[in-house]
């Protein structure tokens, strides 16, 4: 056999079991392969289907055991890891649950995918010390307004035409199956719902943030200052609940420094 | 609403975020800083690891075979009345 | 080319190690019995920071580290992923680990990564190749790393080496040690049918910088002849403590480590195969 693409065919074998192993492979009375390859087979797939249950446990309670198996297993073979840090598989996941057809009638697993994806970036990122809440209220009220924050590089900010925080919650290891969140009083989930992934510590908790927060986080990500943040938060809900959101920032360590400008 | 207004009420805003962090969280120890949270939390929060293993466990692509929805979706009550359900995954793979 | 035949891997202890799992830090820092230093996975620990980042920090300030890496791929036919042999050399220059060590197998193919370590066959084209990414290895970091022989579940047709000779000469051309896992000898002689003590015979003892023991799962092949899997699942079957004991009647006592990543059991349990390690060793020692 010749040289350079042996392990090409090596590695179109393992992923499709239609295909022969490559040809000089034997057992050792000279016997082909046969079961002996399919080790390999059963090492790259069921590992990474394994890989991908690790980092999506809450995908795989709502869609059952079974399924996601089988889903892993299709999933692995259109979309290997490009990398060897695990960590860091299943990159493509939420945008394949959007187009894979026996979910489609679960419209909001993707969007539980990027909440678990964003999880684990968080749990790995970076540490930042985080900002003394009375750093903050030390400020005068004038330059509050036009102050700027930096993050936390384990911060995350997740927006859902869905109750992700609610599904998430009720399906989340330990958490009562079954039913998805009370954030109405009724039992029932209450519709789009913004998540807050906060690292206080080593830990990331997700934060149901209340209506307006997620516009307020965004615009001071993009460098605005406290006032303009403020501005857009209120444009998208009239209540926000600017002490709250904040709250919810300092609380989970993701403010890690103000940034003042002389203005005068 | 001025400026000066504004100003204050961000201010007392920031005032009752403050006071809403001054109790929990801060006094956790050594031990949940570097330990591990909780027993089978850590792994999932992590993600997937490394192996320099095999498994024994046998990948059934390549078999016929029909699956039945079993996950906690069936059971979930969205907005619309919409009940989480799957479509049958069918892989019925002639070999 | 590094000399480093004098004393390969001088920084790890000729005791019994184990492969860290994070579910044991609490254990292992109250009281880690037998164990005098820790095998990480390189992969695991190329996040930015976080939890595993200082786990690590702390269990090096106790305990020699081996950095055991899965993914470079160094029997791959492409060259080296560039990028992860950065990362590596960030984490051994963060880390100063008293050891560093890779596979004789192949897992990357055009940049898609199969999470398995793969058998290669033996050739001088295969010897050139693997020998050349083991001094860029080298070069790159700036120290000897050891090259570990892997489990074989077939026979290659090509191959014109026998694995001893073909990782005694990678020695010789790069100036590496060797890993030599003494579970995976077992369970390639038996899946090729060959005799385990025949391969210790052949193997290049003086260069081995470490031991690995673990599990293995009992199978078979189509025509019901055996096939183990090299599955790091269970107890090290007796027969690999009979071959280690084989092997350190001819090498001495060298650093010994239980590898268990599937069905991880509770810390008791990989201590006390630990304290199996210890005792063996301890027959051996001068």
């Amino acid at each position: 056999m010749s040289h350079a693409h042996d392990q090409a065919r090596f590695a179109t074998a393992i992923l499709d079991p239609e295909v022969p192993p490559p040809a000089g492979l034997a057992a050792p009375d000279g016997r082909p392969a046969g079961k002996r390859f399919d080790v390999y087979r059963n090492n790259v797939i069921v590992s990474l289907s394994e890989a991908l249950k690790a980092g999506f446990p809450v995908i795989c309670r709502l869609v059952g055991d079974e399924f996601f198996q089988a889903m892993a297993g299709i999933y692995v073979r259109a979309h290997l890891p490009k990398s060897p840090i695990m960590s860091q598989f299943g990159g493509e996941f939420p945008g394949f649950l959007a187009e894979f057809e026996p979910v489609a009638q679960l419209p909001y697993l993707p969007d539980i995918a990027r909440l678990e994806l964003a999880l684990r970036q968080s749990y790995h990122a970076a540490d930042a010390p985080p900002l003394a809440p009375e750093t903050l209220q030390a400020l005068p009220p004038e330059t509050l307004l036009s102050a700027r924050f930096a993050f936390a590089p384990a911060m995350r900010l997740l927006r859902s035409e869905w109750p992700v925080h609610a599904i998430w919650q009720a399906n989340a290891q330990g958490g009562p199956a079954g039913s998805a969140g009370q954030q109405d009083g009724t039992g029932k989930p209450s519709g789009p719902e913004d998540v807050l992934i906060c690292r206080p510590g080593f830990d990331p908790e997700p934060r149901l943030l209340p209506a307006g927060g997620a516009a307020f986080i965004t615009a001071a990500l993009a460098g605005n200052p406290l006032e303009a943040a403020l501005d857009k938060a209120t444009q998208e809900a009239g209540a926000f609940d600017l002490a709250a959101t904040l709250g919810l920032l300092l609380a989970g360590g993701c403010l890690t420094r103000i940034i003042i400008k002389e203005t005068q | 609403m001025s400026n000066h207004v504004k100003a204050l009420a961000v201010a007392g805003a920031v005032a009752a975020a403050v006071a809403s962090t001054a109790a929990p969280a801060q006094a956790a120890g050594k031990e949940k800083c570097y330990g591990v949270a909780l027993a089978g939390e850590n792994d999932c929060k992590a993600g997937p690891g490394t192996t320099c293993a095999g498994t024994s466990t046998v990948d059934y692509q390549g078999n016929a075979f029909k699956l039945v929805p079993a996950g906690t979706c069936e059971s979930m009550e969205l907005p619309g009345n919409r009940k989480g359900s799957l479509t049958e995954l069918e892989r019925d793979i002639p070999s | 080319m590094l000399d480093i035949t004098k004393h390969p891997a001088p920084g790890l202890p000729d005791s019994p190690g184990v492969g860290y799992k994070p579910q044991h830090y609490a254990d292992i820092m109250a009281d880690p019995g037998p164990v005098g230093w820790l095998e990480i996975h390189a992969e695991n620990y190329m996040g930015d920071g976080g939890r595993p980042l200082a786990q690590l920090h702390h269990l090096a300030e106790r305990f020699p580290i081996s950095v055991h890496g899965v993914g470079l791929s160094i029997g791959g036919e492409g060259p080296l992923d560039k990028a992860h042999l950065a990362r590596l050399r960030h984490l051994c220059d963060w880390l100063k680990p008293a050891s560093f060590s890779e596979h004789l197998a192949w897992s990357t193919h055009e940049s898609a990564y199969l999470n398995d370590l793969i058998a290669l066959p033996y050739t001088r084209a295969t010897l050139t190749r693997v020998s050349d990414h083991i001094s860029e290895v080298q070069d790159v970091l700036g120290r000897q790393m050891l090259l570990e022989n892997p489990s074989s579940y077939l026979a290659f047709a090509e191959s014109t080496m026998s694995e001893t000779d073909f990782l005694a000469e990678v020695v010789q051309r790069t100036g590496c040690g060797l890993l030599l896992d003494v579970n995976n000898v077992f369970v390639s002689a038996t899946n090729l049918a060959t005799g385990p003590q025949d391969y210790i015979d052949a193997f290049p003892l003086e260069h081995v910088g470490e031991f690995h023991l673990g599990g293995h799962d009992e199978d078979h092949d189509d025509t019901g002849a055996p096939l183990l899997i090299d599955s790091h699942g269970c107890e090290t079957a007796d027969p690999v403590w009979a071959l280690l004991d084989y092997t350190l009647a001819r090498s001495g006592p060298r650093p010994t480590l239980i590898e268990w990543d599937n069905n991880v059991p509770e810390w008791p349990v990989l201590a006390a195969e630990a304290a199996r390690a210890a005792s063996r060793l301890a027959r051996v020692a001068a």
